[in-house]
Formats: structure tokens, sequence, C-alpha cells
């Protein structure tokens, strides 16, 4: 690397320059201004007419943490806060071992025609948006026509207002995520699976060791770079939420279920929905910017110290 | 001549491999698991579809089921006399598809181009650019203050076109498939026979490269095809709507489709007579098709996308 840079600018590099022009305008447009954006969470944004959006950033009056201070008085921070990251928690854990257990499972089958179809049929959720989704669980859960409520009602009982029964959601929400996205993952460790060295598999057996003992031995340290690869990846947004999954899941994550669904994306899109000012919710949009990048670099730190080789960056 | 060595090839192996498998027993149970989560997965849907086929008398009085006491086409016939909705809603899905598809992959593989140059000046700067904004970004708030207040977006067809439009995995995806696909003594030679980066680019790197285009294409389809969020963000104008945002309207209110009354009715009385549960699923039907006839045939792209993408950047 070194050796290149004392060259002087050439052909080469005008041309290249150009090349890459139209991509970085791109970059500078929808990734940096909104970086320099998020200095409205430390302003008082006003939009005066007329005028343009850079105009308005500096002639708004700096607030300096009034936006912080009023975030964390809210009780919503609190809330949103901890259905965030303790409902990544979950999905990261339970989408972890299940997929990983499935992908094992599913490769040591007899019939690689069946795995194949297996496949096939669970990573077709993965392909429905979440708005498709609303519309199944909406089919089972719809207080006047879904199936479970007229299953109730036959049995002689009330129908159960589900869309405001905060106890359920939880649960809901995990099958949901799972559901679309075990498939998935599946697939793709999986995919690690078939790229192993079939001779350590010969090599156990001629040892002496059972398929149970090859899966402990072989299989598990053999996925270890792709599992640490999208824990590192999950763990990076654990300040960010599927959003379709919170928001058209659940009608609006809304109402008297807000405590048990509501997340900062939601929170965030339901603010800029109505009219509430501008500044509380751009300070909750900073400090999940903030918070996300810092994650991000501590876990890439952390598996670096234990493990030089599965650090990503 | 080679399908019959790589079926002698197969053969060989599972003879190989059947003294070490697991036990029939097992090997029933984990089919049985397979075929249990398989139905799962698309059981949703096949209940939607009998729900679309169900008579909305029989709707009303006796919730969704799976087996309805009586079937009719007349959810479809309606969505067929609002065919001039859907018609529109599908034109503006296919058009962002293609257009935002051919765009970001025109950028995207600009940029990969670019970045896989190690003798390029400003690589290095280039290299951040892309590589920041998966550490670090904006967030909703300032994204969407960005894009509508400078950028002026709203209501326009390319708020639903440029912010997906690139994405640093691709771009990642993309160099690495340059730098180890196109050996630097290609491009060499052919800037020594005096061709510009431009005509390199061109006429070396991108033939070369289709099965990895193919892939962020596919990527790209995809997430245009299902995105409903920018649309929810930036399109209030209903001849805008794509069929994922028309589909998000129609959940809370499947009376907008009601536009082209029959002969003799009052627009009243043509919205009490629509089949209204029966059309929301049947739309969400017609939107599920396209998908659930194409992605078995486009599956092992993303896996092999995936796959390279796990590639260290």
């Amino acid at each position: 690397m070194k050796r290149y840079k004392r060259r002087r600018w050439n052909k080469n590099d005008t041309e290249l320059t150009l090349l890459a022009l139209p991509a970085t305008v791109w970059y500078v447009l929808f990734c940096f201004l909104p970086m320099f954006g998020l200095i409205i969470a430390f302003k008082n944004y006003r939009v005066t007419g007329g005028k343009s959006f850079v105009y308005n950033i500096f002639h708004s009056e700096w607030a300096g943490l009034k936006n912080f201070e009023f975030l964390i008085k809210s009780k919503d921070l609190f809330v949103i806060l901890r259905n965030t990251i303790l409902y990544n928690l979950v999905f990261i854990v339970l989408g972890l071992i299940l997929a990983v257990s499935m992908a094992i499972m599913i490769s040591l089958l007899y019939s690689r025609r069946k795995s194949k179809v297996y496949q096939t049929l669970m990573f077709f959720p993965y392909f429905m948006s979440w708005v498709v989704a609303a519309y199944f669980v909406d089919a089972f859960l719809n207080v006047d026509n879904g199936m479970i409520n007229s299953m109730i009602r036959e049995a002689g009982g009330d129908r159960v207002q589900w869309y405001m029964n905060a106890d359920v959601w939880p649960f809901i929400l995990i099958i949901m995520y799972l559901w679309k996205n075990t498939g998935y993952n599946m697939v793709i460790y999986l995919s690690s699976i078939a790229g192993i060295d079939s001779t350590l598999y010969e090599a156990a057996v001629v040892d002496g060791a059972n398929k149970r003992q090859q899966v402990f031995y072989i299989t598990l340290p053999c996925l270890k770079n792709v599992i640490v690869m999208m824990f590192i990846l999950n763990v990076g947004k654990i300040f960010y939420s599927d959003f379709g999954l919170f928001y058209q899941i659940t009608q609006g994550a809304k109402g008297s279920i807000f405590s048990a669904v509501a997340t900062i994306d939601t929170y965030v899109y339901n603010a800029l929905q109505s009219s509430t000012p501008i500044g509380m919710t751009s300070a909750a949009t900073f400090f999940q910017s903030v918070a996300c990048c810092a994650t991000i670099l501590l876990a890439n730190a952390l598996v670096r110290k234990i493990d030089s080789d599965s650090a990503i960056i | 001549m080679e399908k019959k060595k790589e079926l002698q090839a197969q053969r060989r192996e599972e003879g190989a491999s059947r003294l070490n498998r697991i036990k029939p027993r097992t090997n029933l149970l984990f089919n049985v698991i397979f075929a249990i989560c398989a139905t799962i997965c698309i059981i949703p849907v096949i209940f939607v579809f009998i729900i679309s086929i169900t008579a909305e008398e029989s709707i009303r009085m006796y919730g969704y089921r799976f087996f309805p006491q009586e079937f009719s086409l007349e959810s479809y016939e309606f969505l067929f006399k609002e065919g001039d909705t859907i018609l529109q809603a599908l034109g503006i899905s296919v058009t962002v598809a293609v257009v935002g598809t051919l765009l970001g992959l025109l950028l995207t593989s600009t940029m990969g181009y670019v970045l896989s140059r190690n003798s390029y000046k400003l690589n290095g700067f280039l290299t951040m650019v892309v590589f920041i904004p998966m550490i670090f970004n904006g967030g909703m708030i300032s994204s969407y203050v960005v894009n509508t207040q400078f950028l002026h977006l709203k209501d326009s067809i390319w708020a639903l076109i440029l912010p997906l439009c690139v994405s640093s995995f691709n771009v990642v995806i993309c160099r690495t498939f340059f730098k180890t696909n196109i050996p630097d003594s290609v491009i060499e030679s052919a800037q020594m026979d005096g061709a510009s980066q431009m005509k390199i680019f061109t006429r070396i790197a991108l033939p070369l490269s289709k099965p990895m285009l193919s892939t962020i294409a596919l990527f790209l389809t995809f997430g245009y095809w299902n995105d409903w969020f920018q649309s929810s963000l930036y399109i209030t104008n209903s001849r805008l709507f794509s069929l994922q945002s028309l589909l998000d309207h129609i959940q809370r209110n499947i009376e907008m489709m009601a536009k082209n009354p029959a002969m003799g009715l009052t627009m009243q009385q043509y919205i009490n007579s629509m089949p209204k549960e029966g059309a929301r699923m049947a739309m969400a039907i017609l939107i599920i098709i396209p998908i659930a006839c194409t992605y078995p045939f486009f599956q092992k792209y993303f896996i092999s996308g995936l796959t390279v993408g796990a590639v260290k950047g």
C-alpha cells in the first residue's frame, strides 16, 4: 500500500474518480447528510417557509440538551428502550439456537431431495413483507372473524380482543420473528456446514466417534466463525428493531399494548406521523445512532480479544 | 457426460456415508419435525387463500375458517372490477423495481470496481465513505428531514427508488468479487493496449461478473417489491401507491378500493355490497403469487450472495 502513496495523480485516477462519482454523490446525499442532520437533536428545529434545509438548520436556535431532558423525563423512554433491547436479546439467542440446531438436523437427513423441499418451504416466509405477514396474523387474531375467536365462540366462550391484550404480544412477536427468519438463517448455517471438509468426519469415524460426538466436536467448532459473525451483526443492531414486525403485526404499536410492543423505531415513526415537535424524537434517534455505533465497535473489540480471527472490522 | 460423472461421485459418496449416519429412528423423527416446521411456514398462505375464496356471507356468519360453508369468487370479481387501481399500483411497483434495480446495479458495480483497484489514489478515502455508513447512520428523523426538506422527495416516485438503491453490504460483495475474480494482470495488459478504465469496466469487469451481478439484482428487486416503508413515509398521493402500500392502506380502510359502482347503485350501496373481508385477503394473495412462483428458482442465488458477503471485508 505505502508504495502507491507517493505516486503522482495520473489519468487512471481521474477515470476511476469519474466512475466512482455517482455512487459517492449518493453516499453524500443519503448517508452523510443525514449524519450531519443529527445535530437537529441539539437544536430547536424550526422550518421557516420558503427557506432551504441548510438555512433552517443554521438559523434554528441551539437547545443544548433540552431535547434529551424531555426524552428522559417522559416515561416512554424506559419502556421503548427496555422493549427494544429485550426483544432483540431473545431474538438473537432463540434465533441462533433454533437456526443452528435445525441446520445441523437437516444436514443429517438421509434424503437430499426431502431436505431441499423442506429448505424451500421454510425459506418462503423470508420473502413475505411484514404487511403480508400482518394479514396472516390478522386471519388468526381478528376480533370479529379471526379463526381463534370463532373457535372460542363456537366453544361458547367470549371473544378476546387480541389486539388490545398486552400479555400475549411478546409471544406473538417472538413466534412471528422466528417464523420469518429461521428458515433463512438455517440456510446460511447449512451452506457453511456443506463447506466443512468431509475428511474430518472420515477421520472421526476411524477414531470411533459416533454421530453425536461428530456434531459437537467437528460441526459446531467449524461453524464457530459464522456464528460469531452473525452474532456481531445482530448485536450491532440491538438498538434497532425490525420496524415492520413491531409496527405492522401489532397494527400500529399504540394504545393499550404500547408498553408491551413499542420500540424506539415505532415510537419515532408514530411521533413523525403525529404533530409532536421533532426535537424530542430526534433526540431518540441520535441516541439510537450513537448507541448502535458503540455496540458494534464494542462487540467487535470483545470478539477480537477472544479470538482475533473472528472479528469483522 | 459430466452429469454421469457427477452421479457416480454422488453415489460413491453416499456409499461411504452410509456407514456414518444417524439411526433410522432419528431420521424419521427429524423428518417429522421438519414436516411440521415446513407446514407452519406455509399454512398462513393457504389459510388466507381459502378466506379469499370464501363467500362473504359465510365469513359474516362463521368467521374465517379452513373449511368454509360456501365458496365464491366474488372477491376476485370485485378486484377485477376495480382493476384500474390495482394496475396503477402494479405499474408503480414494477417501475420502482426495474428502475431501482438498474440504478442500484450501476452505482454498486462502479463503486465496487473502483474500490477493487488497489493502485487507485483515493482508494482509502472511498473505502471509508462506504464503510462508515455500515456502523453509523443518521437515523429515521434526519433522513426524513433531509429527504423531504432538502431533496424534496415527498410525493415523488424517486422517494421509493433512491434511498434503497445502494447498500454498503452490496458494494463490499461487489468489491470482493472483482478483487478475487479479475486478476490484476488482465487489467494491466488491457491498459497496456490503451484501454481506459471505463472500457475495462464495461468490457472486462462487467461481463466476467454476471453471476454476482444477478445475485445483487435479485436482492435489490425483492427489496423493492416488498418495500412499503418508504411509501408510508413519503407518499400521500394514492396514484403513487405501490402494491405493498396499497395493501397496507386497505388493511385499515378497504373502502378506498371501491371506486367504480355498478350501474344503478349509489356509492354507499356499492360499498355496503362489496366483499370487504374476502377482497382484502384476495389482494394479499395477488401480491404473494409472483413471489411464490419465482423464489424457488432464485433461492440458490440468494444463498450464494450471502456466502460471498461472508468473506471478510
